[in-house]
């Protein structure tokens, strides 16, 4: 029977199926961080279970570790309170943990593909919403919550019903590749079908434009699935991915066997069924920004800031979501996206902190100084980013324009750590979430690109970037 | 309680300053906060949760997408230990919605049709799960909901400890299929 990939996965990792209700899965990574962890390990002690494979369990710190000077003490003697009860749960349950002074520290999603955890075919967790990043690579990777985390440590399965299957083919050729980036790819595909169109289900993300992307682009694509509410987002493994993964330090031994393998198996089947579908066409998009309060209130950023009825059309409950939106963002419909000044510059986050990220944003930023009225961040999304980073001296071209460069984290993602917005301050941020709030109470958030966030810091507003010299 | 708002996220149910608590008690008190409060902590006096009409409240009846986002658990925790057992709206978030059932929390999923009707008569409601029906004064409706599920809210069972007795299962998954080892 023709199966898509999602299926062919799923099917090889079912323990014990049942019809119409969650079925017992297996897992091969669980990843596991400081925030959604300490009540799952809680629990074991309590019913005196065991963590049933350490040797597919990871962890690290990153939801609240400060990005300052990591040789001086934590200062919120909670987060501090949270790290140290990480540090003895792995020493307890025997689980590796890469620590706030490992070389390997940094946000799971980011550190999961650059050591080989993350591989192709197999079942990833972790209790954090876009663990949907490592979908990039054909897994089936999707977050859980901390009663699913204790579940997954003493019984290395999961019960989950089968999400359905949902094809979003990307077509076109984008016409400046610096310029429009996947972080555009995204946040249009959300615009699009909003943030609950993949509810229930598991996106394949298909077609020529992500054959045509880097694979830290597309865990740019696969990371945002979940803000269109689908449990995961993948993307078939193809040369790219294999040779990404060739020689990581978890990378198995038999690699070579386990690709030719894969190369038979991890693909969609060419008349197989899913049970949604939805095309674009991204020749002629333009840089992305967001105006509201969830990921699917965007707009190009040569349009102005939508009418709520226009943005409605005619839908009760988003006229007023739309708003609510505006009113919190203070942003009148009818602005031009180009006149809205920023404060602050938040570069990071699972979405957009790997090198390449940081590569595009310092073309833009090179030779340019940060406007004055803005305050601007670097967080390289693992310590080993930040390290290559350094090695190419991007560092410097950052601290040169007046960014400031920090270590790595989550950072002002969420604003878990010292890094928030105060209210009323207005980022560009190459984050996910948008919500009233997220990176500080009080703070708007517009979600762009790193191009598109480094070009505003150095102008104090947005711009189409597709006008500077990227090259 | 009507809760007039469509994709309500879990950065709203619980802002992130409160996740750093180690266990899983106390959540209810920083329920909504940033909308319940202001800068000073004080009640805001036109948010439905300081109404007084509705502090025994124990349903919530909302719109579409509820609990959107992060997959925090803190969420559901905070929504049960204010009192809340039931959530009613048209469509939840999937990792919220799985997250109710390991709590004791009730997501019910009704066409959108009935909870408008619900939100706008703001009547009073029960829900009686074994027969998995909602009554208002004047109306019964039915609700669907997986039995599995249906019977860990109503046994309060254990999700794990009922995975542990397909051990054998597991075992044997395990010598079938070797997954690569992070040792």
């Amino acid at each position: 029977m023709s199966q898509t990939l999602f299926e062919k996965i799923w099917d090889s990792h079912v323990v014990v199926e049942r019809d119409g209700g969650p079925s017992i899965l297996y897992i091969d990574r669980h990843l596991v961080h400081e925030v959604t962890s300490p009540q799952a390990f809680e629990g074991l002690r309590l019913n005196k279970r065991k963590v049933r494979r350490p040797d597919l369990t990871i962890a690290t710190m990153d939801h609240n570790v400060p990005t300052s000077d990591r040789s001086l003490p934590i200062i919120d003697q909670i987060s501090e309170l949270q790290i140290k009860t990480l540090e003895k749960n792995c020493k307890d349950f025997g689980i590796q943990l890469f620590d706030i002074k490992s070389p390997y520290q940094g946000i799971v999603h980011v550190i999961g593909p650059q050591l080989g955890i993350t591989l192709p075919g197999t079942t990833i967790v972790c209790g954090d919403s876009h663990t949907s990043t490592h979908g990039a690579f054909g897994a089936l990777a999707f977050g859980i919550g901390t009663s699913e985390v204790e579940h997954v440590l003493a019984t290395q399965t999961i019960r989950m019903e089968k999400p359905k299957p949902f094809e979003i083919n990307v077509v076109g050729k984008r016409k400046n590749q610096h310029a429009i980036t996947a972080k555009d790819i995204i946040l249009s595909i959300i615009r699009h079908i909003g943030t609950n169109g993949g509810t229930g289900t598991v996106i394949e993300y298909r077609g020529e434009a992500i054959s045509d992307l880097t694979m830290e682009q597309r865990m740019t694509i696969c990371n945002m699935s979940i803000e269109a509410g689908a449990r995961a987002g993948l993307v078939a493994p193809d040369q790219k991915t294999f040779d990404y993964l060739k020689g990581r330090k978890f990378t198995p031994k038999n690699y070579d066997k386990l690709v030719s393998q894969w190369q038979e198996t991890l693909y969609t089947d060419s008349n197989a069924l899913f049970a949604k579908s939805f095309t674009i066409d991204v020749s002629n998009i333009a840089p992305q920004v967001s105006w509201g309060t969830n990921p699917a209130m965007v707009c190009d950023v040569t349009e102005s800031v939508p009418f709520p009825e226009e943005y409605a059309k005619g839908n009760e409950d988003q006229r007023k979501a739309a708003e609510k939106a505006l009113q919190y963002m203070n942003l009148k419909a009818g602005t031009q996206m180009t006149d809205i000044e920023i404060n602050r510059v938040f570069i990071g986050s699972c979405t957009n902190s790997r090198i390449e990220d940081l590569i595009e944003a310092s073309k833009v930023v090179k030779g340019n100084k940060v406007s004055s009225k803005v305050r601007a961040m670097v967080v390289p999304g693992s310590q080993m980013v930040k390290k290559q980073a350094e090695e190419m001296g991007l560092d410097k071209i950052f601290k040169n324009a007046n960014f400031e460069w920090r270590e790595s984290g989550c950072s002002m993602c969420l604003g878990m750590n010292p890094d928030i917005l105060a209210p009323g301050e207005r980022c560009a941020s190459t984050s996910n979430r948008n919500f009233e709030g997220r990176q500080g109470t009080g703070g708007r958030t517009h979600l762009v690109s790193p191009v598109m966030a480094a070009a505003a810091a150095i102008k104090g507003h947005f711009v189409d970037v597709r006008e500077m010299d990227l090259n | 309680m009507p809760f007039d708002k469509v994709n309500v996220d879990t950065d709203q149910i619980v802002p992130k300053q409160f996740l750093k608590l180690i266990h899983k008690t106390g959540f209810g008190k920083f329920l909504f906060y940033n909308w319940r409060f202001d800068n000073n902590g004080k009640p805001i006096s036109d948010f439905i949760l300081n109404d007084p009409k509705y502090k025994n409240s124990k349903i919530l009846i909302t719109r579409d997408n509820f609990g959107c986002g992060s997959s925090r658990e803190h969420a559901v925790w905070a929504l049960k230990d204010y009192g809340f057992f039931v959530i009613i709206a048209p469509s939840f978030a999937d990792i919220f919605y799985s997250n109710c059932f390991k709590n004791g929390l009730l997501p019910i999923k009704l066409e959108p049709k009935i909870v408008d009707d619900l939100i706008q008569t703001g009547t009073e409601i029960e829900v009686d799960l074994e027969a998995q029906k909602i009554k208002t004064q004047t109306k019964t409706t039915s609700f669907e909901i997986d039995d599995h599920r249906k019977q860990i809210l109503l046994k309060g069972l254990d999700d794990i400890a009922m995975t542990l007795e397909y051990e054998d299962k597991i075992s044997n998954y395990e010598k079938r299929v070797m997954t690569p080892s992070l040792l």
